[in-house]
């Protein structure tokens, strides 16, 4: 483990007391075995955060996970919920506070979705009308028509749907925490990605405190609010918002985990409005060639942006082609201010120009992103990155 | 044909005893089929995730099963007497291990996906149970019971050696009679209406299960 990571592991066990979920020192070491299946560890999640736990397979990362609602007694350590010791309460009770979602699902066969949903709030003794009135909404929440589902069993439905009924169980009692063990790793890539990002539409509303565990790094950086890298034995290798994992990989384990292409997986973190903009040649209405090639002379491009008569841009004219055929290039889609820069070299590389048109209210021509932007983006992250890392060291 | 008419001459003149008998039969299986029940869900349930004791379990019901079922009726005339209490005590314990066998593999047969996500619910053992994986063993211990059903009904002709009445006296009369007119007629009598009786319950267990499996699990 590096310093950086450890200094910032520091950092987190100081401010333990005001986060949802604090493990303190929890580890794992099963009976007849030397090596700890899960090393100490110290990890705060605060509350409304998707913290997601990825790593290679058989890290611990599950059984991390399932040290949290007691499903595996820790063998060492304390857990605190709000601050509250359960490492002793009855681990039945415990769990009913918690949602639950795994890989497998394990919706019950026999019972049908409204009666699986409905689970928790009976053992919590609801009565009928409230329960009735509960099954319902989560079903809406999740997706699925009340009318049509409720009443259908298990083996009717397909993954997607079944992974659906799954969180609509978790969510049962409406429980402030999340505990989700590759919620969508056996659901094919399309309907995974739909239910990624219903799910993240969910949380913004919900809030929900969430454990979240993945060994696939591009679910990791799309789910987490934050990421922890786990190592062997459960060790965090770093653990940090996305944008910053992908900035600076504190080490070799964790670099080579995050694989090639961090970089521009970075992009999807670095919004156009975060670019200074500079400007730009454009050929507007009236402009004559003579005028746009000075322009462009001067400002050393050889393409302009050509803008109509309300300055929205239409198309790329390139010098030789001005006072000459006037023949333009279309415009491969414009970005607005909110959006990425892995939008932005997406255009960008689609674009007879090498570079991307940005739109500001109603159309109208703001600027241009160039590949310069981008790796200028790209350096400051690297060195906000760095610092921040740097920081930790010099204050701890 | 004739031989077929004659039969059931004989069974008429003697329906008042065919019934009788029948009667005592059942009553035989269905005491000897409550209890097996009793006894071998419970053993199942204490068994089922001690892989040891569910050795030990099975490996004993499974030795019932071998002691000549003639031995095993008589041993129990020392200590109970005569009568239907060592025939039901024998029956019993044949009885057991399809119960025990079909309770413990429906028990352990249940998807571990299925328990995890009910334990994590915060489901006690005793919930766990209930709820969820007796429910779901249900199928299978029925198939136990009436697999159970079947060796009970046929087994129960021997009890009238222990002074049990039942089907069997119709076939020990054909046995003793041999030579006699009509000896053959009442062996014949005894088979056919323990196969009746055989069938018949095999036919209500499978509707009675049908009607009590959760829908979820009904194919």
């Amino acid at each position: 483990m590096t310093t950086a990571s450890e200094t910032h592991l520091d950092k987190d066990s100081a401010s333990g007391g005001g986060s949802k979920i604090h493990l303190d020192r929890v580890g794992k070491t099963y009976p007849g075995s030397k090596v700890p299946a899960v090393e100490e560890l110290t990890l705060d999640v605060p509350e409304g955060e998707i913290l997601v736990l990825v790593g290679p397979s058989g890290c611990g990362k599950s059984t991390t996970l399932r040290l949290i609602n007691r499903m595996i007694e820790p063998s060492t350590g304390r857990i605190l919920l709000d601050g509250e010791d359960v490492t002793r309460a009855n681990p039945d009770k415990l769990r009913r506070r918690i949602g639950y979602v795994i890989q497998q699902i394990g919706l019950f066969p026999h019972q049908t979705i409204a009666q699986n949903i409905a689970t928790v709030p009976k053992m919590l003794g609801w009565d009928k009308t409230r329960i009735q009135e509960r099954t319902t909404e989560l079903l809406t929440t999740v997706g699925l028509d009340p009318e049509q589902f409720a009443h259908r069993y298990p083996r009717e439905l397909s993954g997607g749907q079944a992974q659906r009924v799954g969180v609509a169980r978790a969510l049962g009692a409406d429980p402030d925490i999340m505990l989700m063990d590759e919620p969508f790793g056996a659901i094919d890539p399309i309907t995974r990605d739909r239910l990624q990002n219903e799910f993240l539409r969910l949380q913004a509303e919900l809030h929900k405190t969430i454990v979240f565990v993945t060994h696939d790094i591009d679910e990791a950086i799309k789910m987490g609010d934050r990421i922890a890298i786990l190592g062997e034995r459960s060790m965090i290798r770093q653990v940090d918002t996305p944008e910053r994992i992908l900035a600076y990989p504190v080490d070799d384990f964790v670099s080579d985990f995050i694989g090639t292409g961090a970089t521009i997986k970075g992009l999807n973190f670095l919004k156009v409005s975060s670019l200074t903009l500079a400007d730009f040649p454009t050929m507007a209405d009236g402009d004559s060639p003579e005028a746009v090639r000075g322009k462009l002379q001067q400002a050393g491009y050889q393409w302009a942006v050509v803008l109509d008569a309300e300055r929205r841009p239409s198309g790329w004219i390139h010098q030789d082609a001005l006072g000459g055929s006037g023949e333009q290039a279309p415009i491969e889609g414009t970005l607005d201010s909110d959006g990425t820069l892995f939008h932005a070299l997406e255009q960008m590389v689609q674009s007879e120009s090498g570079m991307t048109v940005v739109t500001g209210a109603s159309g109208r021509f703001e600027g241009v992103v160039r590949m310069t932007d981008l790796a200028k983006a790209i350096r400051r992250a690297q060195v906000e990155a760095r610092r921040h890392y740097d920081d930790l060291e010099a204050n701890s | 044909m004739e031989s077929i008419q004659n039969w059931w001459d004989f069974v008429q003149t003697r329906q008042d005893d065919v019934i009788k008998e029948s009667l005592v039969h059942l009553r035989l299986v269905a005491i000897t089929v409550v209890m097996a029940t009793i006894i071998a869900v419970s053993v199942g349930i204490l068994v089922s995730q001690r892989p040891l004791l569910r050795a030990l379990a099975l490996s004993i019901s499974s030795t019932f099963l071998t002691i000549p079922s003639l031995a095993l009726f008589a041993l129990f005339v020392p200590l109970v007497g005569t009568g239907n209490m060592p025939a039901i005590i024998a029956m019993t314990m044949y009885a057991l291990l399809p119960i025990l066998r079909n309770t413990v593999t429906g028990l352990d047969a249940v998807s571990p996906a299925v328990v995890e996500s009910a334990k994590g619910m915060g489901m006690n053992g005793r919930q766990q149970l209930v709820r969820v994986r007796l429910p779901l063993a249900y199928p299978l211990i029925m198939a136990g019971i009436r697999v159970a059903t079947l060796l009970t009904v046929g087994i129960a002709a021997i009890a009238v050696l222990v002074g049990g009445g039942g089907l069997g006296d119709f076939i020990r009369l054909g046995i003793n009679q041999q030579g006699f007119p009509f000896a053959n007629y009442a062996v014949v009598t005894g088979v056919v209406f323990i196969v009746l009786i055989g069938l018949v319950l095999d036919i209500a267990l499978a509707t009675f299960q049908r009607f009590t499996t959760a829908r979820g699990l009904r194919s």
